[in-house]
């Protein structure tokens, strides 16, 4: 692995993006139209978008990251480029964290706008710092993007990878504490809610907006970033130079 | 079986020994027990019918296939080390490249990972005569320009081994022609080319010719030696030749 060819290869999908202006545009835009959507549903209940407000904030880039990320990566694969560059002096290293360095900016610029979006358009109100949100916002869409850089390896066709979408990321919705206290989860789920990472980007998200001190927040942060990295080193270890 | 018809070479002139390799594919062994040998500065054309195994053979020599048995060495070193991945260039038989970046961004992007600059890219969009469209999207580009940019890439660096899976499909005789031209002159400059194709009356532009049949070694031969051997007029008639008295043998 080195520097220059994993910058390279970050560089690459950059300009495949900037030649793609209308995904952007969606990337950008859709998760802002679903949090207006529900800010919309709840337009007598403010207090409904000030709890669940931050929770969407964490959860629709994972959603929109973990597809652009899967659906690109399986791209490269099926298109034969994945197997050309396996003959170059291209590290499985380079091409992972060059992957996850292009889509961290993607998903950097998303979580800003969604945040700037939630809180001037939408009227999130939040006891907590914006500017913290917006960071948590950004790691859990780098989370999403892991999920969907792993998750591709696994899948063999575009069809197979959005598949992996209700495999992966839905059922970390249901038990992430999302839709009720984890801890009112009978005792076997809130083990395996445990081992979700979603789980800790949803506290961390939760403890920011309401204002916690970062010394509350940190471990939740920590282990979704460390969950991040896990993710990345193992789809590392899975990238294959050889294929049947 | 036609005898070989390369001179034996010393083992420091061996580009390319593959012993015994054998390539099981999902449930179908492709290649059961499959030996070669080239030389420096050589053009091999692989010929055979579709299915024969011409690109899982190329596959194990530039190390992504995975192999079920015997040994596939490139500049004496296991086909796949680090250290060949800049001394082999590979073009796929599907183009390999970013349909949705244009021709020099393509070439810019292989380029860095070898470590080269600018003037190559130049250089090497020059070769296949595609600086007319250096801007353009690969996606927008005709078939045959396509496939010349996948070809650039792997001309890129100048490695000292070109595996090229079908190089001129879809080219007008003009391209054709000037395509072999630079193949010659890669050649003469030292490089060994392993070249498959379809089109037979390439066959007489090669130094010396592999010919395959359900992954084994129907004959290794040159041009003049396969028309000698089966007394026919042209390689087509040739190859269905010796088709047939394989045919004949199992
Ligand atoms: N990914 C794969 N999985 C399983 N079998 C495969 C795979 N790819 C190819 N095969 C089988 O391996 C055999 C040889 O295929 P190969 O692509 O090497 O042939 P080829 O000589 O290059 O043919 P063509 O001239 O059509 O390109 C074929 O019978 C094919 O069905
Ligand atoms: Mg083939």
């Amino acid at each position: 692995m080195t520097a220059r060819r994993t910058f390279a290869t970050a560089r690459r999908i950059l300009a495949q993006l900037r030649h793609d202006p209308r995904s952007i545009g969606l990337i950008m835009v859709l998760p802002c139209v679903l949090m207006g959507l529900v800010a919309w549903m709840f337009e007598d209940q403010p207090q409904v978008i000030d709890q669940f407000g931050p929770m969407l904030l964490v959860v629709f880039p994972v959603f929109v990251m973990f597809l652009v990320t899967s659906v690109t990566t399986l791209r490269e694969r099926t298109s034969g480029t994945l197997e050309r560059l396996m003959t170059t002096p291209i590290g499985k290293g380079d091409f992972l964290i060059g992957y996850a360095l292009s889509f961290a900016l993607l998903a950097a610029l998303q979580a800003v706008v969604l945040t700037a979006w939630a809180h001037w358009v939408c009227g999130l109100d939040i006891a907590g710092s914006w500017v913290g949100l917006a960071g948590v916002a950004v790691l859990d869409a780098v989370l999403g993007s892991s999920l969907g850089l792993a998750s591709s390896s696994v899948a063999r066709t575009e069809f197979q990878a959005v598949q992996m979408m209700p495999v992966v990321i839905v059922p970390q919705l249901l038990i992430c504490g999302l839709m009720m206290p984890r801890s009112a989860m009978p005792r076997v789920l809130e083990l395996l809610s445990d081992a979700a990472p979603l789980t800790y980007a949803l506290e961390a998200a939760n403890d920011i907006a309401a204002g916690g001190s970062w010394a509350e927040a940190w471990p939740d942060l920590a282990l979704t970033a460390g969950f991040t990295v896990a993710v990345l080193i193992a789809g590392v270890l899975t990238l294959r130079r050889r294929t049947a | 079986m036609a005898d070989l018809a390369g001179t034996t070479p010393g083992a420091a002139d061996v580009v390319v020994g593959i012993g015994h390799l054998k390539v099981v594919r999902g449930k179908r062994v492709v290649l059961p027990d499959f030996s070669l040998t080239l030389p420096r500065g050589q053009v091999v054309g692989l010929l055979g019918p579709s299915g024969s195994g011409k690109t899982t053979l190329m596959r194990a020599v530039v190390g992504v296939q995975t192999v079920a048995g015997g040994t596939v060495e490139v500049l004496g070193r296991p086909a796949g080390s680090p250290e060949l991945r800049s001394r082999v260039g590979y073009m796929t038989q599907a183009v390999s490249v970013y349909s949705d970046l244009t021709v020099s961004e393509n070439l810019t992007y292989f380029a860095a990972l070898l470590g080269l600059g600018r003037p190559e890219v130049a250089q090497t969009i020059d070769r296949v005569e595609l600086a007319d469209h250096a801007g353009d999207l690969v996606g927008r580009l005709s078939g045959g320009e396509r496939s010349r940019v996948s070809l650039a890439v792997a001309l890129l660096g100048s490695p000292e081994l070109l595996v090229l899976d079908e190089p001129t499909v879809g080219l007008d005789p003009v391209l054709r022609q000037s395509l072999w031209d630079l193949f010659r002159s890669l050649a003469t400059g030292g490089t060994t080319l392993l070249v498959s194709s379809h089109v037979m009356d390439e066959a007489t532009r090669c130094d010396r010719l592999v010919l395959l049949r359900q992954g084994r070694l129907l004959a290794d031969t040159t041009p003049a030696g396969l028309l000698s051997q089966t007394g026919a007029r042209n390689a087509d008639q040739a190859f269905l030749v010796l088709e047939r008295q394989a045919g004949g043998d199992t």
